[in-house]
Order: structure tokens, then sequence, then C-alpha cells
């Protein structure tokens, strides 16, 4: 089936998402949608879902103008999408949520059995061995994503659209999932993929289309070189590398050794991990999300309850005490969910910069708030950490993602740092805040402080580690140099420990 | 996001970095409704936040909004039940003149006297007769401004505190206990320890909530709404049982007067029954409004509040925190329950001591949008109310029920803001910054 | 309360170094509760030792089958009882301790134990019988509003909209079936009365819930001011002055079900009643259905669950949401008709009388699950009717602890000592589409 979108624009209040966009998907061709962060990818996705609605424009299947009043009629006209976050009930069955919306039964009565008969024929065709009976919620997160793609194909989806499928995977998985996407699309359907990874789009892309700031700049082939498609979707040359010199050991010592963590529901999500980081080198910590990077930093802020060995920072003990203690020991932590762990929305950009300050000098005195030093902290660190805002008095969920980022880094960096640990610190944020963060990161393991950097983007972690340490399911995998090859990381990021395939262990 | 290729193309276009300008807009935009991050899926519990964060605060127009409404139906009520203004509109067709003058007897003759028994009463002989209602509305309003503020403080703190009836109910048992149960204490000595086991049995009450949400993860709605049950039927024991609370001698759940040694004394002498509590109540409006804005306990109260996951990641103790934002909030509402039997009913309680306060309480932190001044107009006006629907029931016969009706339809409008600006075509705020106004701050700013 | 028991198979590291491993645990809380109950039991017993024989009557002087009067010394009984549950504690001790779990009838078993050696405790050397009939049967009655108020619930929290206006639903519906009934003469136009206004209870709930997407339980606490605000004001100016004609409503007599009613003591306590009271069997066992095995059901538990997900396959969420609180508001309408079509024969002031907070509490210890809620409630209901029958035998227990039973057990409950109950995830959220 054809997909075209002609001149959809989408505007939130005064802001335009999406500015007269056009878009044609042919039958049987792969279209990648490729655009930073906030670059309105989602938002056009959304309008052609049906979840909103366009303020102009129109969306045409085979020629044909549709209205979506919602995503039932979406659904109904053919388009399917595989969402960046998955639209699984958890509690519910793989066949319970596949069946969902387009109920088998007669009278209203459920026919689970033939549910059950549909998941299990559409995964043998593509090979996806799934249980009809599995609830979601034990399900990995790869194969959850197989089931929104059951989801979408149980209902004769002729356009799929895929938002940001590969965020969640191994590259081996994300092979897998490219070669199921040429497999539907050597069936005849019209496939949109969204994505900001460059490699991704090169591999699979049959056209590539650029948004910036909600408007269509280019289309590219997929033979253009990354520096060009990094420019056509930031508007401006990149600077693709970070630079950095040789490290300058210092006497800071971070030491862990034989940690495990136990979540809530009784796993072992770290499982005997040890390392060290010396003051002045960046340790990467690489692997797929939800493989205990999370755990690992939260069990370095004391943030995890149920943990045992050893973390020592410059031969002080810090497992078992308090987040408050383990930060007046001098930790300075970027969490991984900005918005959730990092900040207060409602509360000022003043406020934030004080906010785990917010129980002694300078900021507090006998119980009091010291409004005219904060007001001044504020200020200097704005200007100091490039914080683009009207003042600030605004409150820090108006930001964008790489200002709040800004913020959450200089709140932690302007104190007396001895260990500075970053999880997924460029996550959600622009190009050019990307680029200060990176300069910030190095700049204080060029000042002598121990760094941990947690990535899931094998390439940012190669560009800042000076060593990376894989963790699967837990465990370390292996502590390599940042100059191993990719493949091998790969590799390790599956469980694969580098000696068996030639890798060499630091 | 890539850094392997070696040679950054350059750019040939005018557009450099994403420039200042942009980036306010961008915020600019925000302001006016638009979600953070477009790509970014907000979360359900901040919308949950946001939700509260909404019905919290609202802009004065619509509070005023909601009150003239509510004000309105409770007129229709009146009227409509008025057999003066049945009766007439039985023979609409031949007098219509006399269902106007009924309807105008009826919702006139209650309103003014609602008015006479809340703020001055002309009838009365002299100035100082006819302004006593106006400290009865003070009086009223002593009890409601307490509550509120503990209901508000909690609201402040992410914490629904549903819970004012049960730590009013052990608070005014508390406090009657110091006050009839210890003698030999001076004036004011006496006071003071009934008025602070007053704050200590509501701090308790209300800490069982918070360490129940602390430890367990209990929702405060649940646990306080079973501790008022429990509180209430604790208290029916305890004044029906000799030796306890009940006074001796008598056969009836009601405890014994408290003496004059542990009363709150009057403020303005014999003649009015406005008792210091009202300058405690007062004092507890400073004191809110300094501890959430001035003090490193009330920003870490705010912080739990509109984010705890942040908070604990600040190295805030956020189960503990919980554990005093409960604590003080009941102490608060323990004022409430203290000045009810130290200040209002002094003859001996009994198990209807709260007087539905509880609820009223959550009513005007609502009001006053969870803000401590504000809280502290809401008091007076639901006082007013009070006040004024007694004097309404004695000398109209409309039953005063009806307060109650106004007080929760208020509130209703009042968390619907979008029904009250559609009645009353009032501008949508969050739509106050049109793209010309965002341009010109974005002038102003470069 | 709780202690971490590790898997024996823990310390082996598996070779292939890639399974997560999981470390399991089985709480203290279950055997811990058995010992606590039974010891205080014990202490009870030890501290205020009563003579006499407990007379329990199992049959009603009306019954074709006629059962003798059972008198069994009190404090034996009460012993054997004891001794019975300390072997369940016990039990459940040594299964915790080889990390398995106390089975559920175990606890039924233990609770029924206690029951029993309570009710000999309680009604020992008193000249009054121990009806059990009237007992369970008083039971089922003051169970009626409390599980269909806990229908409500059930319904409106899977669909993710927390009602705590069921109270409001309840009384609502009292005082407007007993208006149509008086006006009609028909408990049967009362009770369709009575449905239509918990469903426009429900109906402002959904309004300012769902589409105005207010705080929900600030609305629920409100509603429920204000039909108390509003029947009290109605009552005093219409109704008293009024009473004959608008606050005399005819009541449903029981309709005797052949041959079941007379199956010994559960028949005349389930058999032997009111319409409604089998209209609430069907109700119970209906919205069980309706929620696990029908189109409905799945869906409404979608929207309660993950509603973008539901949105996303195209299901309706406000409108789902709003079906969801009007068949609740159904539900409370028809408990808040048992108030004035089969307990009593008028309204009177605030009469629910915080049933509907009790059916809260039953809701939630049910687990939002429609039977479990509905067993909740008969244990509710029968803790309240306990204590009338107790005091009948002239018990030493005040009447106002046993009132306060279920409050305490829903404290409990909540605070995860009593198993953990589990809302449905999206439980209070207001959905925003995108």
């Amino acid at each position: 089936m054809r997909l075209e979108l002609r001149g959809i624009t989408k505007r939130f209040g005064a802001l335009v998402a999406n500015d007269h966009i056009d878009l044609t998907v042919e039958p049987g061709e792969i279209h990648c949608l490729l655009g930073e962060n906030g670059a309105g990818k989602s938002t056009l996705m959304n309008v052609l879902y049906g979840l909103y609605e366009a303020d102009e424009g129109e969306i045409l299947l085979d020629d044909e103008v549709q209205h979506f009043a919602g995503p039932g009629d979406a659904m109904a006209a053919g388009i399917g999408m595989v969402h960046q976050h998955f639209m699984l009930v958890p509690v519910f069955s793989v066949a319970e949520n596949v069946m969902l919306g387009h109920e088998p039964g007669s009278g209203g009565v459920l026919d689970v059995e033939s549910a059950r008969r549909q998941v299990r024929e559409i995964s043998e065709r593509f090979g996806f061995h799934l249980d009809p009976d599995a609830l979601i919620e034990d399900l990995p997160v790869g194969v959850q994503q197989r089931v929104e793609i059951i989801k979408a194909l149980s209902r004769n989806a002729d356009v799929l659209v895929f938002d940001e499928p590969t965020a969640v995977l191994t590259p081996q998985e994300t092979d897998e999932l490219m070669a199921i996407m040429r497999q539907l699309r050597d069936s005849g359907a019209s496939i949109v993929f969204i994505t900001h990874k460059l490699r991704e789009v090169r591999e699979v892309a049959d056209r590539i289309t650029v948004v910036r700031h909600g408007k269509v700049v280019g289309e590219a082939s997929p033979t253009a070189s990354d520096a060009d498609l990094a420019s056509l979707m930031v508007g401006r040359a990149v600077e693709l590398t970070v630079h950095k010199d040789e490290p300058r050991y210092s006497t800071g010592l971070l030491r862990v050794s034989g940690l495990q963590v136990v979540d809530d529901a009784g796993a072992v999500v770290v499982d005997d991990v040890s390392f060290e980081v010396r003051g002045g080198e960046v340790l990467a910590v690489a692997g797929v999300q939800g493989n205990g990077q999370t755990e690992l930093t939260e069990a370095l802020l004391g943030l995890q309850d149920d943990v045992s060995g050893s973390i020592t920072l410059d031969g002080e003990e810090l497992t078992g005490r308090s987040v408050r203690k383990v930060l007046d020991r001098g930790v300075g932590f970027v969490p991984e969910d900005r918005t959730h762990d990092g900040l207060v929305g409602e509360f000022t950009i003043a406020e934030n910069l004080m906010l785990d300050r917010s129980d002694g000098p300078p900021f507090v005195r006998s119980g009091a708030l010291q409004l005219a030093y904060r007001d001044d902290f504020a200020r200097s660190a704005v200007a100091e950490y490039d914080v683009r805002t009207l003042g600030i008095d605004t409150p820090v969920g108006r930001l964008s993602g790489g200002n709040q980022q800004k913020v959450v880094l200089a709140r932690e960096l302007k104190r007396n740092l001895r260990l500075f640990v970053a999880a997924q610190p460029t996550r959600g944020v622009d190009v050019g805040s990307i680029e200060f963060i990176h300069k910030q990161i190095v700049a204080t393991r060029d000042a002598g402080v121990p760094v941990v950097v947690v990535s899931t983007e094998l390439d940012e972690a190669t560009a800042l580690a000076d060593r990376i340490m894989v963790m699967y399911r837990g465990r370390v995998v292996g502590i390599v140099p940042s100059t191993t090859p990719r493949d091998t990381l790969g590799l390790m990021m599956a469980g694969i420990p580098p000696v068996e395939h030639g890798g060499e262990a630091a | 996001m890539s850094h392997q290729s070696q040679e950054p193309t350059p750019e040939p276009g005018p557009e450099k970095e994403p420039g200042l300008s942009e980036e306010l807009e961008q915020e600019v935009a925000r302001e006016s409704g638009a979600p953070a991050g477009l790509d970014a899926g907000e979360d359900t519990a901040d919308r949950l936040a946001h939700a509260l964060q909404q019905t919290m605060s609202h802009p004065w127009t619509v509070a005023a909004g909601a009150i003239l409404l509510a004000v309105l139906v409770g007129s229709v009520m009146i009227a409509f039940t008025d057999e003066r203004v049945t009766s007439a509109a039985g023979y609409f067709f031949a007098r219509p003149g006399d269902l106007f003058t009924a309807l105008g007897d009826s919702i006139g003759g209650a309103y003014s006297a609602l008015f006479r028994g809340a703020v001055f009463n002309p009838r009365a002989d002299g100035f100082a007769a006819q302004i006593r209602p106006l400290t009865e509305t003070f009086n009223y309003a002593t009890p409601l401004i307490a509550a509120g503020l503990g209901v508000a403080l909690a609201f402040r703190a992410g914490l629904l505190n549903i819970g004012g009836q049960g730590q009013m109910l052990i608070a005014a048992s508390a406090a009657g206990w110091v006050g009839f149960g210890v003698t030999g204490l001076p004036f004011g000595v006496h006071t003071l320890l009934a008025v602070a086991a007053g704050i200590a049995g509501g701090a308790v009450w209300a800490g069982i909530a918070g360490l129940l949400k602390a430890r367990t993860g209990a929702h405060e709605v649940i646990v306080t709404i079973m501790l008022n049950w429990i509180a209430f039927y604790l208290v029916a024991y305890l004044l029906a049982t000799p030796g306890l609370l009940q006074a001796p001698g008598s056969s009836n759940p009601k405890a014994p007067p408290t003496p004059a040694s542990a009363q709150l004394p009057g403020l303005l002498g014999e003649r009015y029954n406005l008792h210091w509590g009202f300058v405690l109540a007062l004092a507890a409006v400073v004191f809110v409004w300094w501890l959430l804005n001035r003090s490193s306990q009330g920003f870490a109260f705010r912080a739990v509040g509109e984010n705890p996951r942040a908070a604990r990641v600040a190295g805030i103790d956020v189960p503990w925190t919980t554990v005093k934002v409960m604590l003080v909030a009941g102490g608060l509402v323990g004022i409430a329950g203290a000045s009810q039997v130290l200040g209002q009913v002094t003859t001996g309680f009994g198990g209807d001591i709260d007087a539905g306060i509880g609820f009223d309480a959550i009513t005007v932190a609502l009001l006053g949008g969870s803000n401590p001044w504000g809280v502290l107009a809401a008091g007076i006006l639901f006082g007013a109310f009070k006040a004024g629907g007694t004097a309404m029931q004695a000398s109209e016969g409309v039953p005063n029920d009806i307060v109650l009706v106004v007080q929760s339809l208020i509130v209703l409008f009042i968390a619907a803001p979008p029904l009250v600006r559609a009645i009353f075509r009032l501008p949508d705020p969050d739509r106050r910054r049109t793209p010309r106004e965002a341009r010109k701050a974005r002038k102003e700013a470069a | 309360m709780s202690a971490a028991v590790e898997a024996p198979d823990m310390p082996g590291t598996p070779s292939d170094g890639v399974e997560k491993r999981q470390v399991t645990q089985v709480g203290w809380k279950a055997a811990g509760g058995l010992i606590v109950i039974a010891a205080l039991f014990a202490l009870l017993l030890v501290a205020a030792p009563r003579d006499g024989a407990t007379k329990f009557a199992l049959s009603r002087g009306s019954d074709a089958l006629q059962i003798p009067l059972l008198e069994i010394p009190a404090m034996p009984l009460a012993w054997s009882c004891l001794v019975l549950m300390a072997l369940i504690a016990a039990i459940s001790v040594a299964r915790t301790l080889a990390n398995r779990t106390t089975s559920i009838w175990a606890i039924a078993a233990f609770g029924a134990l206690f029951l029993v050696g309570f009710l000999a405790w309680a009604g020992a050397g008193s000249s009054g019988t121990l009806s059990i009939v009237s007992l369970l049967s008083g039971s089922l009655l003051g169970a009626v509003p409390l599980i269909y108020g806990s229908l409500s619930g059930v319904i409106g929290e899977r669909s993710g909209v927390i009602n705590i206006a069921i109270e409001g639903q309840m009384l609502a519906a009292a005082f407007t079936a007993a208006i149509a009934g008086s006006v009609t003469g028909s408990p049967f136009a009362g009770l369709f009365a009575a449905v239509l206004a918990g469903m426009l209870v429900a109906l402002v709930l959904a309004l300012f819930t769902v589409t105005h997407r207010v705080n929900q339980i600030i609305v629920g606490v409100v509603l429920n001011v204000l039909v108390l605000g509003l029947t009290s004001f109605f009552y005093t100016q219409v109704l008293v002055p009024n009473a004959a004609t608008l606050n005399t409503a005819p009541r449903f007599g029981s309709w005797t079900i052949p041959l079941l009613s007379d199956i010994p003591v559960i028949g005349p306590v389930l058999f032997d009643q009111a319409p409604l009271i089998y209209l609430m069997y069907l109700v119970v066992a209906g919205v069980s259905f309706a929620l696990y095995r029908t189109r409905w059901g799945l869906r409404l538990r979608a929207v309660g669950e993950h509603p973008k997900a539901a949105d996303t396959v195209g299901v309706n969420v406000e409108r789902t949401r709003y079906l969801a609180l009007l068949i609740g508001g159904a539900c409370a309408g028809l408990g808040g008709a048992f108030y004035t079509t089969v307990a009593i024969d008028k309204f009177g002031l605030n009469m629910t009388a915080g049933a509907g907070f009790i059916a809260l509490a039953a809701m939630i210890f049910g687990k939002w699950d429609p039977v479990r809620a509905a067993l909740a409630g008969l244990l509710f209901g029968f803790a309240s009717n306990l204590q009338n029958v107790l005091s009948v035998v002239g018990s030493p227990v005040p009447s106002q602890f046993m009132l306060m039973v279920p409050y305490v057990v829903t404290l409990f409950a909540v605070a995860g000592l009593v198993g953990r109950s589990r809302p449905p995830a999206a439980n209070g959220q207001p959905y925003v589409k995108g």
C-alpha cells in the first residue's frame, strides 16, 4: 500500500512540531525517517496513527484521503505501529495482548483459543517461537518487541511503522530485526523506520528523509556518508569525535569488588561485579539496556536496598551508607532518567541547582534557605554551563532535554568531586548539547576524578572511554581497551567473553 | 550519533548552532502547555502529579466564579423547597408577580440572614453587638484554618490527608483528657499543656498513616480513611466508658466540661466568643508559610511532593520525610481539635466534636490553592458560611445542610476550571501567550 | 517481618554464566500472623476464663428439619480450638522454614477455628442461645450493601478510576428508592430509581474525573459530602413534612425457594431472602464472568492497566471508563436500594453510615476481584453482625471494637501484612491522549 503524507502541520500552542511535512512511502520499500531527538518524528507518526489530529495537511493511502479519528481507524486502514515504548499490557498474556481491540468470539464472549492459534501461526511464519500464554511482564524486551510486531501483523497491516525500535536491542538482535524488516518489505509491505542512528539507516533504508525542527530538510541516499547525514540532521557540521589526551592518573581510586544487587522481586541484577577506576580515567560500562548497568550505578550512590560486596572510594567503604552520606563523600551522579530521577520539573532552575545540597551550608544555614546565595550560584552556573533560558526562576520542566541535562551536570560538577558517575548522559539530548556534555566529562577526567559512564550506545562508549566494561545479565563479560573492535564488543554485549573469539582481555 | 567519521563536512548554510532565540521560543511554547520534549513519552506518574497540581492551583477568577455558581445552585435549592415559592408557582399564570416576590423573599431572606449571621447584623443594638457575627465567623474559621493548613501542607508534599476527622477526634480527646484529667496546674500552663497534647494526638494519628506509607507503601488515602473510622469507634468507646473519657456520674457518651484553667481565653472579652485559638491559627499560617518557602525542611517536603524519585537521588530520605510531613500535618489538624475542646465546646464534648471539619479542611485547602495565605482566606470564607448557616437555619428555617452542598459544589467547580471558564467565558490562562508575545519575549532576551 | 531465604541452588555458579539468578523469599507474614493471633487468643483464655456452657442453635423454630440445641462446655471447646489453631500455626512455621508458602485453606481453617473458639468463649454461661442461622443470615443481609458497593469499586477501579464515592452512590440510591417506592407503592420502582440515582452520581464522577481529569480521590470525597448535604437538606425540607406520601416505602418480602431453603443451616440463610439478595448472587457471578471472559472485560482491564496500549489498538479509553463507572454506579444503586426496599421502610439521615467505606475496604481486601471482594464483604458483614449477636448473649467485648474490625483488617491488608494487594496499574491516573 502506498502511503503519502501531504503538508502535515501540527502545533502545540505556539510550538510548531511538524511544519508542512511531505512524505511518500512506496510498497516494498523501507523508508527511513531520520532526525534528532525532538525533531518531530514521533509527533508525525502519532498524527499518522490517529493519536494526534493534524492542524493542516492530509494522509493518503493508495491515493485516497484518510480521516483518522483515532488509532482504531488507522489500524482499520492498514497501518500498524511498533512503538518505541511497547504498547503491551504487562499483566496480560501474549494472546490477550494480540487480540485486544479485535477480539475473536461471538456475543462478546472471548474465544481465546483462536487468538492463541493466530499467535502461533504468525510466530511460526517468522520463526519467533512465542508461547501465546506467557505473560508479557515475564518476557525479555527483545521478545516483547516481537509481540508488538505480531500485534501489527495480526491486523493485516500493509504499512508498518517502526518507532526507534533498536534502542533496547543488542547489536545481534538489531541485525535480526533488520532481517525481519527486509522480509516484510519483500512481502510487499511499506515500512517507515524512524531512528536517529546513522549506521542503521545506511544498513537498511531504501530511501531516507531527514527531519529537523519539524521540517523536512532533505532526502538522502543510503550511500551518503555519516558526516553528510549528520550535518543534514543537525543543520551544521558536527564534531563526530571526542578529543582527549592520554590519561594522567591521579591518586583517586574507586574499587568495586564482589558487588551483588538483588531487586525487589528477588532477582540478582548485579552479580559478582568487580572493577577499579583510577583517578583521571573514564571507565565506560557498555551493554544492552537492562543488564544491570542501572542497578550498578544506583548501588554506587546507595540507592539500592539489597547490596552486598564492597565499594570503596579512596579506601573508604561506601556500601551501606545513605545516599546523603555518599553524596557528602564527593560522589557526583547523573541519573539515567533525568526527568524522573534528576530534576524536579516544577522547581525552578535555581531550586534544582541546590537539590542535592538542601540540608546544610552553603545553601542552608540554621534550617533556613539562603536565597541570595542560591540565586548568585544559579546565575553563575547558568552562564558557565551555557543553559539557555529566560532566567533562573524558570521551572526546569520547561527547558529542552539538552538544557535540562546541563542543569544536572552543573549541579553535580560544581561540587568538589572525588568520583563522577554518569548514566546515559546524552540520552534524548540534541547534538549541540551532546558535544558540550562530552567535553565536560572529559574535563572532569582530566581534573583527576575517576569517571564511570554508562552508555548503551556503543559509539558513545568507545568515544569517551579509556577502558570499556561490558555487562550482560548482571555480570561483567570483560573489561577491554576502548580500541577493541566493534564486532568483539557486540558479541560481548550478547554475553560471549572476549577470549572465546580472539578478543583481548585487559 | 556516530563518532567515527574523521572529516566533518563544512556547513554552507547560514544556520549555525540551534540558536538561543530558538530555544527560548521553545521554552515559551512549553509554557503554553505543549509536551516537554516533543518525542519524549510523558510518564503517567508525572501526569498524576500534574493533575493534582492543576487541582491545587487556580487563578482567583476561577475561585470567584466557582463560589458564585455554588451560591446560585444553593439559591435554587432554597427557592424550590420554600412553600411560599411552590404555592406561588401553582398560580403563576394568574399572578406571575407573586412568584417573583416569593422567590425574592425566599432567597433574599436566606442570604441576608446568612450575611447577618456571618458579618454584620444591623438589627442588633450598638456597634459592638452588630459586629459580633464577624467574630463568630473568625471563631468558626479557627479550626478550619488550622486543619486546612494540615491538609494543604500534606498536599504540597504529595500526600492526600483525608484523615482530618480521625486526627481531630484523637487530638480533641487528648486535649480534653489533659484538660479535665490533669488538675492543679496554673492557668496558662494548663492551657499550653492541653494544646500540646492535642497537637501530639493529631500528630500521632497522622503519623501512623505516614509510617505505614513510608514502611509499606500503603496508600495514605485508604489508610487515613480507615483510621478515621477506627478513631471514631475508639473515641466512642472512650466516651462511653467510665473512668476513661466519660463524665463521672453520666451515662451519656460525653466528656466532662473543660475546666477554666485549661480553656483558651477570650480574645475580645466576655462579650464575644472569639478565643485565643484564632491567634494560634494565625500563627500557624505564618509558620507554615515560613516552613514551606524559607526552610530547608519545607524544601525537602516540596521536593518529595513534586518528584519523590528525584528527591531520593538527591539524598533526601523520602520515607522519613513522609513521616515528618504527616506528623506536622497531624499536629496542625491537632490545633483544630484542641481549639474545639478548649475554646469552642467547653461544656464537655461528644463523639461529634470534629463537626465535619476534617472534610471541610480538604475544601479549605483546595479553595486556598494549598497556599497558607489562601487557606487563611478560604478558612474565613467557610467560617462565614458556617456562622451564617446557623443563623439562616434559626431565622429562616433553611436547613444548615445547604452549607455542605454549597461548599462541596465550590470545590467541584474549582477542581474543573474549564467548566467554570466555559460558563463565565473567562480566558484560558494556559493560552495567554500568543506567538506574538513569544517573539517579544525572545527579542527581550536576545 | 520478612526474611530472605536463599534458594539452595544459589552458590553453584553455572559455567555458561548467562542465566540471571533468582533469590526467592517466603515471607514470615503468614506464619507470624497465625502465631500472633493464636497467642493473643491463648492470652484471652488464660486472662479471662469464663464458666459454663455455650448454647448453639443450628435451626430456626419454623424450619422443616429441626436440629437439637447444641450445649457445649465453653472452655474445653475454646481450648480445643486453640490447640488446633496452634497446630496449624506450627505447620505454617515449618513450611516457611522449608521455603514453602502456607496454603490459603490452612489459613481459612485457622480462621474458622478461631471463630468457633471465640464464640464459645463469648457466649459462655449465658442464658441466651447463639443462633447460627440468624448470625449467618444477619451477616448476609449486612453484607448486601457492602458487596454491591464493592462491585461498584471493582468495576470502576479495574478501568482505572478510583471510586471513593461508593458511599455517596448508595446514599443517593437509598434516598431515591424511598421516594420512588413511596410514590408508586412498588419496591421494584424503588429499585429502578435507586439504580438511576447510583448511575447519576457515577456520571458526575465520570464527568469530572474522566472528561475534566480532576483528581479522582478529591472528586470522590467531595461527592460523598455533596450527596450527604443534598439528601439531608431535602430530607429535612421535603421528606419530613410529607412523610406519609414521600417516605413510607414498600418493602420486598422474602421469596422462599422450595427445596433449597430446606437445606439445614445454609438453606434458610441463602434461599429464604428478598429478591435483591438473589439478584446479588447473579450480579457477582455475572460481573466476574464479564470481567474475565468477555470482550468488554478484556478491554476494561486493559484500560485500567495500560490505557495507552488500549488506545493504540482502537479501544476508546474515555468511553470504556464512562461505561464502567455507570455500570458500577448501577451496582452501588442496588446496594443503596437495600436500605429502603429491604432493610427498613423509610429513609433516614445519613443512613448508609460508612457502609460505602467498608465496601471500599472489601474491594481492597478482595484484591480488585469481584468474587474475592464479595467474600470480603461477607466477612465484614459477619464482623458487624457478630456484634449484634454477641450483645444478645451478653458478650464482654465492647461493641465499638467489633465495629472497628473491618477497618483494622483493611489497614493490615493495605500495609501488606495480609498478602500484598496490587491495584490496577493505571488506577487513579487520568488518561491524556498522545
